[in-house]
């Protein structure tokens, strides 16, 4: 594509709708039928958000009840058996049914409009790819009152989120309570694997004229590299997920370690899902700081090209590094050593990420509204994440580290610290397109101050556990090991992120009635997004746009200083 | 950060708190580590906190800063330095990792095997002979006399993790397959820790119990531990109530010894009986008849007791039960009211613990209980 001819500004122009929507008022039925039968990449993003949204609320309640557990050595709040459903379906709900469907649904509702397409390349797909996934969701669930286990009438899993073999095998877990989790794993991975080729089909086939690839803004970039992820990673898990009922109904002896299968074997599996699975959930984080804080520095984001190449660096590194979480299971000294070196070069093209983030701020005119703040505690969360990250990484260390609450404290400053507090970024800053009306400022405030609060209390506190020897998933533990306090702080502060999610929660729902209008553009953005109405009508937009630079509305409100002319 | 490891050092589970060769050098490997990340995170937090600060927008300021896209040299600045420090943990961590990993089998090493269950722990003296169950007893290593223990790890069910924090980081006890890992301990004293990977319900009772003894104290262990097994071998017929034992394992050799008249539950199991076909004697709160309803139950399909027909292996070993301090895989202490609620039901003490509730009476419990008592 030609970079110089296009006649950009007048493009956007055009593309710019402020017209309102107008439609005749329908019946609930209709409203929801409409709903159900969508296939507006706007409409699944939201679906996506608000379904994992709810499950969002559920896992964090099972993650209080396990806090309420661990509140006093030999607590008998929960028993043993329940205590282990609940942390599995904590971590099965907030991987699959939760962060997942809520970085799709992001990317559903914004890599289209931000590329200047209409919609994804496959809207049915798209649609199918959804159900499918509400469905693997309310499966899973539905295995509380269905999955007939070996303690009690209704079991749900409990064989941990990655559910090491033979635990999973029929002498283990004789109930259906495992197949329920493998099934719904399984659907729930074809959802995404179809949502992974849409949105690579619509990043690489759907692109409006003059955005060439090195315009293309990051997000779709970051988007791309996960769903190229999800494609390698997830088909894995997938075809693990098969073999695993194979064992179970049909007499095979992959993971069957008495019948000479082997445990490692789904180790890997696993893993070669697991960690790309990692970098799945924090590309998309990544993507929302790459959009909003270059809009709330004021500045473009510094290092474009290095940033690029970083994202597709991470995508690729981090295929290779799965094994490190298994340093502890036995490999030969050299593999260690393989994964120790790859795992570290992951850091490399992280530190890039982060200090250009670091220099985007530099020289900026900083404005601490609410999507920022979140985004700024991001950065100081993700650091300490990636210092951890490293700290695990020397094999040698891991031994001691490895499946101790050190290493839950240091996931949870990944999937919370950073993805989660960016989920919060990206609902605050995007809310407004969403929905046309702004999320209340002052509840924000509230919202953020009680989750750093909040965070910072728990998961600060939980490495220390874990240097003391505390293992991960027990129900309960011995008093006399110093693990108490650190425990029952761990708790208070697991208690005030629920009380400023639930705030979250009330925002959102407020808002969204009595919120301020917000208008096409309310932060004074850039990208393609912007240029249309908040919300977007299903066309997008009504002439497709045409850009000539990364930042086709700062050409458009500075035409004095355009991008377009320093490309 | 530092202070926190300071402040844990003297936890009885602290990683910091090493007593062996390879826990110490992954502790130096930590602090090392610990340090170079520290300075890391001072450095770039500060950056941070300088920028937000100085670059925040001022009141009435509506004007947009000068843009930058960025600058090639200090892209390719903070990727070199990276790479530099990468490169040095790198190979701090392989020195470690192979110097340990790697370490050569000496001679006059003890050897150990670990069996994981679900939910304990198994551990085997090859040399000596020795099987015990939930406390690993090892010798002092000291300078003059070393005594490293290599250990092989299996598991006969899921798949577990051997971790005691203050000897050595965590190897996984898998099934199918045999891990090694070695410690020598530098310190006598008891070493605490448990199973670090989830292996079901009673995962978190699933404690470990290390005794480091001196040479002599672990010479004498070893002794008693085959003593006591070649004794009851030795020895059929007991002096005292030899007779109330034999008979009823003789007789059920040659098959069927049972009173008609019944005295449990009606909903028991099936073999349930007097405890000796003389009546009286079975009342009796004894260590014989407890004997012999141990062998006349499913007990035996399970358990130990060398030298007896108790020769199940899905239990732990009960041959000298009464030399260990707690039962149940740590989660109790070894007394005759813990062990009356265990035989009588396991899983109060021990939900989803894999022992069955055998449904005896209260007496036939006592009797069992002073059984094992005698098991020394």
């Amino acid at each position: 594509m030609g970079t110089e001819s296009m006649p950009a500004p007048q493009g956007i122009e055009t593309a710019v709708d402020r017209t309102a929507v107008v439609s005749r008022p329908g019946t609930y039925l209709e409203l929801i039928h409409s709903w159900i039968v969508t296939v507006d990449h706007k409409r699944l993003g939201i679906l996506y958000i608000c379904y994992a949204l709810v499950f969002l609320l559920v896992a964090g309640t099972e993650a209080l009840l396990i806090r309420i557990q661990l509140f006093y050595p030999h607590n008998d709040f929960v028993s043993p058996f329940t205590f282990n459903r609940l942390f599995t379906m904590h971590g099965t709900t907030m991987v699959f049914l939760v962060g997942m469907p809520i970085l799709f649904g992001f990317g559903n509702y914004l890599v289209p409009l931000m590329i200047g397409a209409r919609d994804m390349a496959f809207p049915r797909l798209n649609a199918f790819s959804f159900w499918i996934s509400a469905f693997a969701g309310l499966l899973l669930y539905y295995s509380f009152i269905g999955g007939v286990g070996l303690y009690g009438t209704g079991s749900a899993p409990d064989v941990a989120w990655f559910a090491y073999a033979p635990l999973t095998e029929r002498p283990f877990s004789p109930g259906h309570s495992t197949d329920y989790w493998a099934v719904a794993i399984l659907a729930n991975g074809i959802g995404s694997i179809g949502t992974a080729i849409n949105i690579l089909a619509t990043f690489f086939c759907m692109r409006c004229k003059g955005m060439t690839l090195s315009r293309i803004p990051l997000l779709p970039w970051l988007y791309a590299t996960m769903s190229f992820l999800v494609l390698v990673a997830v088909s894995p898990l997938t075809a693990a997920q098969a073999m695993l009922l194979i064992d179970r109904y049909l007499g095979g002896h992959f993971f069957d370690t008495q019948m000479g299968g082997s445990a490692i074997l789904w180790a890997h599996f696993f893993w070669i899902f697991g960690h790309p699975e990692v970098y799945v959930l924090v590309l998309p984080a990544f993507a929302f700081a790459n959009e909003i804080i270059p809009v709330f520095s004021r500045k473009a984001i510094f290092g474009y090209p290095a940033m690029v190449a970083a994202s597709v660096g991470i995508g690729f590194i981090s295929l290779g590094v799965w094994a490190h979480h298994m340093f502890t299971i036995g490999m030969t000294s050299f593999g260690n050593a393989f994964f120790t070196l790859s795992t570290m070069l992951v850091s490399i093209p992280t530190g890039i990420k982060t200090f250009n983030w670091l220099a985007t701020l530099w020289g900026g005119k900083i404005r601490f509204a609410t999507p920022m703040l979140f985004s700024i505690a991001f950065l100081f969360q993700w650091v300490i994440a990636g210092l951890t990250g490293i700290m695990l990484s020397v094999s040698a260390w891991n031994w001691q580290l490895h499946n101790s609450y050190f290493v839950v404290a240091h996931f949870h400053y990944v999937l919370v610290g950073a993805i989660v507090f960016m989920i919060f970024a990206a609902i605050y800053y995007w809310y407004p397109k969403m929905t046309g009306r702004m999320l209340d400022d002052r509840l924000g405030k509230w919202h953020f101050w009680l989750m750093v609060i909040g965070f910072h209390v728990t998961f600060d506190v939980m490495h220390f556990p874990g240097l003391l020897g505390m293992p991960r998933q027990i129900f309960t533990y011995e008093p006399d090991r110093g693990w108490t306090l650190l425990n029952q702080i761990v708790s208070v502060g697991g208690f005030i992120q629920g009380i400023a999610v639930l705030i979250f929660v009330y925002n959102m729902v407020h808002s969204y009635f009595r919120g301020v209008e917000a208008g096409p553009d309310p932060w004074d953005a850039w990208t393609l997004e912007w240029s249309t109405t908040s919300p977007p009508p299903a066309y997008n937009f009504v002439v497709d746009p045409v850009v000539a630079s990364r930042r086709p509305l700062w050409d458009l409100k500075h035409p004095e200083d355009p991008d377009s002319a320093f490309e | 950060m530092i202070c926190a490891c300071a402040w844990s050092a003297p936890s009885s589970t602290s990683i910091f708190s090493n007593k062996t060769t390879p826990a110490h050098e992954l502790n130096d490997l930590s602090m090392f580590v610990l340090g170079i990340t520290g300075l890391i995170y001072v450095g770039v937090s500060s950056l941070l906190v300088y920028a937000i600060v100085k670059f925040r927008a001022r009141k009435g300021d509506t004007t947009e800063p000068p843009q930058v896209f960025g600058s090639m040299q200090i892209e390719l600045s903070w990727t070199i330095i990276p790479i530099l420090i990468i490169v040095v943990l790198f190979l701090t961590t392989a020195r470690v990792l192979f110097s340990v990993q790697d370490a050569q089998k000496p001679a006059y090493a003890l050897d150990v095997i670990v069996v994981g269950h679900q939910f304990w722990w198994e551990f085997r003296y090859p040399q000596y002979n020795v099987v015990t169950a939930n406390e690993l007893h090892l010798p002092l290593s000291s300078k003059d006399a070393p005594r490293p223990a290599f250990m092989k790890l299996t598991s006969a069910d899921v798949m577990h993790s051997f971790w005691v924090p203050q000897l050595d980081g965590k190897t996984d006890v898998l099934p199918n397959r045999v891990n090694e890992m070695w410690i020598d301990p530098h310190e006598t004293g008891l070493y605490v820790g448990q199973c670090a990977q989830f292996c079901g319900a009673e995962h978190a009772k699933m404690l470990l119990r290390v005794y480091v003894d001196t040479p002599e104290q672990f010479k004498q262990w070893i002794a008693n531990q085959q003593r006591m097994q070649a004794e009851l071998t030795a020895v059929p017929v007991g002096p005292q109530g030899s007779a109330a034992q034999t008979a009823p394992n003789a007789g059920n050799q040659g098959g069927l010894v049972r009173t008609a008249t019944s005295k449990v539950p009606p909903n028991s199991p099936p073999t349930h009986g007097n405890v000796t076909p003389n009546t009286g004697e079975a009342q009796e709160i004894s260590a014989q008849a407890g004997q012999y309803v141990f062998e006349h139950e499913a007990c035996i399909s399970c358990h130990t007791v060398a030298g007896t027909v108790a020769t199940g292996r899905y239990g732990p070993d009960l041959t000298h039960l009464m030399s260990r301090d707690t039962i149940a895989s740590g989660a109790v202490p070894n007394t005759k009211e813990k062990l009356l609620a265990w035989i009588g039901d396991p899983n109060q003490l021990k939900p989803g613990s894999l022992m069955p509730a055998m449904h005896l009476s209260d007496r036939q419990n006592e009797q069992i209980t002073a059984y094992l008592m005698t098991l020394k």
